[in-house]
């Protein structure tokens, strides 16, 4: 095989979050109670184009979460051989969305150029054929093809953009995942048991979430940077290295948002306790994690799902928020965050830049306005206090 | 009522306990109090001997939770978490790295941070009530919808373009207001002017929506009915009845933010230049001073709790069903 499969971290967690949400999806549509809520959501034209727009977002970030290295090649197209025999691979770390993009991301220019522009931004010394210097906007290798135009080094920006999908998506999504088993198990637990176990949970996330939750990230990126320098050899690459930030910082962020949820679902569980099937399945004996899995559970379910999805937009945009801060993804990892960051000096050149933070905020708000849509159709369906049936 | 504020405030204590445990260990997994020296001696050429003074001045030469070496009590109390916690709960919050009082500081920024919450937050309150108001009246309406939309797509576009998009319009290009920057006494109306409004702004789109539902369930209830059924004009209906009864739950959601308003907001304080106490715990915690990260989180913590402890109190006193035990 002419490559190499690299399997990050991340990539393989949401690969694994994706088969579970299609055996979810899978599951339910055995039963009838389940299928009903989501008819109701298919049957709302606004939600299914935001659904539309939704998994086009998706589709990219799972294509561009399988990572691979090509074969070095040398320039007659020959692949390099070390010493040994064996084929060098390129160290350079591309993805499957790299390959169906390929004609943007190699077309790059020297410096900043306009959207859809035939000159660069700024003059140059051009030497005219007859000897003499002229200085003139020198002309665009590849003139109207960058739609969203070119940044510092070059690079198209639409490319860019594109590649920041991923990060959205990976931190609205592995956060969740993270955070889901977490706040269920306590939840549930400080609800059904009450006394000390309850004030014991209660004491928990009233601490969590009474400290910053700036600090509790902050430390802990310091912390993942103080490990990863001192074990260096575990982190061959600078991939692996920004994808293990990206991973923690997914972990941080469920750690610290995870009191919210189970609040509400300790809540809802002190109601579902005096129900007359728990009471029954009670007095008939059952014991109580028997009685938690088939009774508490399966009904609060509709809260996670709620949560889930109204969460998502809320994780994209904090993800720009902590980039500013400072303590977001790595900067050599492409992301919305990172590019507002940078945009905020160049909107101070003259003349100005603006292309870079358009190109981030039409995707951030393609991929927020309609994860918000879905997520307030899910809501209105799922919600039994707003169902219409 | 009494009994159960006291109880409350009991409660209080194992909480801040635990707040200052966490802050301590998550401050000094990161770094030893060695490393600490070196970050603020420079990082070369330093002496040992000047490592262990700078530790001595400060504070930092004693183990961080044992010390084996003293007797009795003292091989607890002689320890940095303990010497440096135990003050707090005085609201003795020390010196900084820099040695700075930290009492004066925050008695010195905390006026920046209130100069544009404050506005922010009632400024914020009373738009989103007023047209939520609105809209619940012409409810039903393609107003509403319309309305709707573009609370939605409001709600959908990241604060920080709305920073950055204010910043540039009314700074750089109307050049009404200064971009950033704080000044003091009667001169700070120009520099607040724009974070407040931005704040408003952007909290436009979740606040009415939110608001909006609540009246929604309100008027659906009986007595509203029975008070249109009694031939009341809608606008009386809905101002002198609906109106008070929806504001239970918009004050219990509002008053355990009020607190924490001294805190400051980080981002808005970073972007347009305010010396608040939100940028004073992001530079503490960039250069790694732990006298101030420990009092910052410890404020934020008693604030937290009082507006936990008045939530529970405002809603008691506006709602005659609660009653506490």
């Amino acid at each position: 095989m002419s490559f190499k499969l690299v399997f990050l971290s991340t990539d393989i967690l949401i690969y694994l979050l994706f088969f579970v949400a299609v055996s979810f999806a899978v599951y339910s549509s055995r039963f009838e109670h389940l299928r009903a809520p989501w008819r109701q959501v298919v049957h709302n034209r606004l939600a299914m184009t935001a659904a539309f727009v939704l998994s086009g977002y998706l589709t990219i970030a799972l294509c561009d979460s399988i990572h691979f290295q090509q074969y070095a090649i040398d320039e007659n197209g020959q692949p390099i051989h070390d010493n040994k025999g064996h084929p060098v691979y390129n160290p350079e770390v591309l993805s499957l969305f790299d390959l169906f993009v390929t004609n943007i991301r190699e077309n790059t220019e020297s410096t900043y150029s306009a959207p859809l522009s035939a000159q660069s931004y700024s003059k140059e010394n051009i030497a005219l054929p007859d000897g003499k210097q002229m200085r003139d906007y020198p002309k665009l290798k590849f003139p109207k093809k960058h739609l969203f135009g070119t940044d510092k080094v070059g690079q198209d920006v639409f490319y860019r953009a594109l590649k920041g999908i991923r990060t959205g998506v990976v931190i609205g999504t592995l956060t969740t995942l993270i955070m889901l088993p977490f706040a269920i198990m306590m939840g549930i637990m400080a609800g059904y048991f009450k006394g000390r176990v309850d004030d014991i949970i209660q004491y928990i996330y009233t601490t969590l979430s009474s400290i910053p939750g700036v600090l509790l990230i902050a430390s802990a990126v310091l912390m993942l940077q103080v490990y990863m320098d001192t074990h260096a050899d575990q982190f061959e690459s600078i991939t692996v290295r920004a994808d293990t930030r990206l991973l923690f910082l997914c972990m941080i962020l469920g750690v610290s948002s995870w009191t919210g949820l189970c609040r509400i679902l300790r809540g809802e569980t002190l109601k579902l306790r005096e129900m007359e099937y728990v009471q029954a399945s009670q007095a008939l004996g059952v014991n109580h994690f028997k009685i938690l899995r088939k009774h508490i559970v399966p009904n609060i379910m509709h809260i996670v799902l709620i949560s889930v999805v109204l969460d998502f937009s809320g994780l994209v945009l904090a993800e720009a928020v902590l980039a500013y801060v400072g303590v977001g993804v790595d900067p050599s990892m492409e992301s919305w965050g990172n590019m507002i960051n940078a945009a905020r000096l160049e909107l101070a050149r003259d003349p100005i830049v603006w292309w870079n933070l358009a190109a981030a905020f039409v995707l951030m708000f393609g991929l927020v306005l309609s994860a918000n849509l879905f997520a307030d159709s899910v809501r209105d369906a799922f919600d039994p206090r707003l169902r219409t049936r | 009522m009494l009994n159960y504020i006291i109880r409350r405030s009991l409660y209080a204590i194992p909480i801040l306990l635990g707040v200052n445990i966490i802050t301590f260990v998550l401050f000094f997994v990161v770094n030893t109090p060695d490393q600490m020296a070196r970050l603020h001696l420079g990082m070369k050429r330093v002496t040992p001997e000047a490592i262990e003074k700078w530790k001595k001045d400060h504070n930092y030469h004693l183990p961080r939770f044992w010390n084996g070496a003293e007797s009795g009590f003292e091989k607890i109390t002689q320890s940095i978490f303990y010497q440096k916690s135990v003050g707090l709960f005085v609201l003795r919050f020390g010196k900084s790295d820099e040695g700075r009082d930290i009492t004066h500081e925050i008695g010195k920024r905390m006026w920046p941070s209130l100069a544009i919450a404050l506005p922010t937050f009632l400024l914020g309150i009373l738009v989103n009530i007023t047209v939520s108001m609105f809209i619940a009246f012409v409810r039903g309406s393609y107003m509403d919808i319309s309305a709707m939309v573009l609370c939605v797509i409001i709600m959908s576009i990241s604060g920080l373009f709305y920073i950055i998009g204010g910043q540039f319009l009314f700074g750089k290009m109307l050049r009404l207001v200064p971009i950033s920057g704080y000044d003091s006494g009667f001169s700070a109306v120009k520099f607040v002017i724009l974070p407040v409004v931005i704040g408003v702004i952007g909290g436009i789109g979740g606040g009415v929506r939110w608001y909006r539902t609540l009246f929604l369930e309100e008027i659906g209830k009986d007595y509203i009915r029975t008070a249109r059924s009694k031939g009341l004009t809608e606008t009386t209906v809905l101002f002198k009845h609906g109106l008070k009864n929806t504001l239970i739950p918009i004050l219990t959601g509002v008053v355990v933010i009020i607190p924490l308003l001294f805190m400051g907001s980080l981002v808005m304080e970073a972007f347009f230049g305010i010396p608040g106490l939100g940028s004073y715990t992001i530079n503490a915690i960039n250069s790694q001073d732990f006298n101030i990260v420990r009092a910052m989180v410890f404020l934020g913590s008693v604030l937290y709790i009082v507006g936990l402890i008045l939530t529970d109190i405002c809603y008691s006193w506006v709602d005659p069903r609660i009653r506490f035990e």
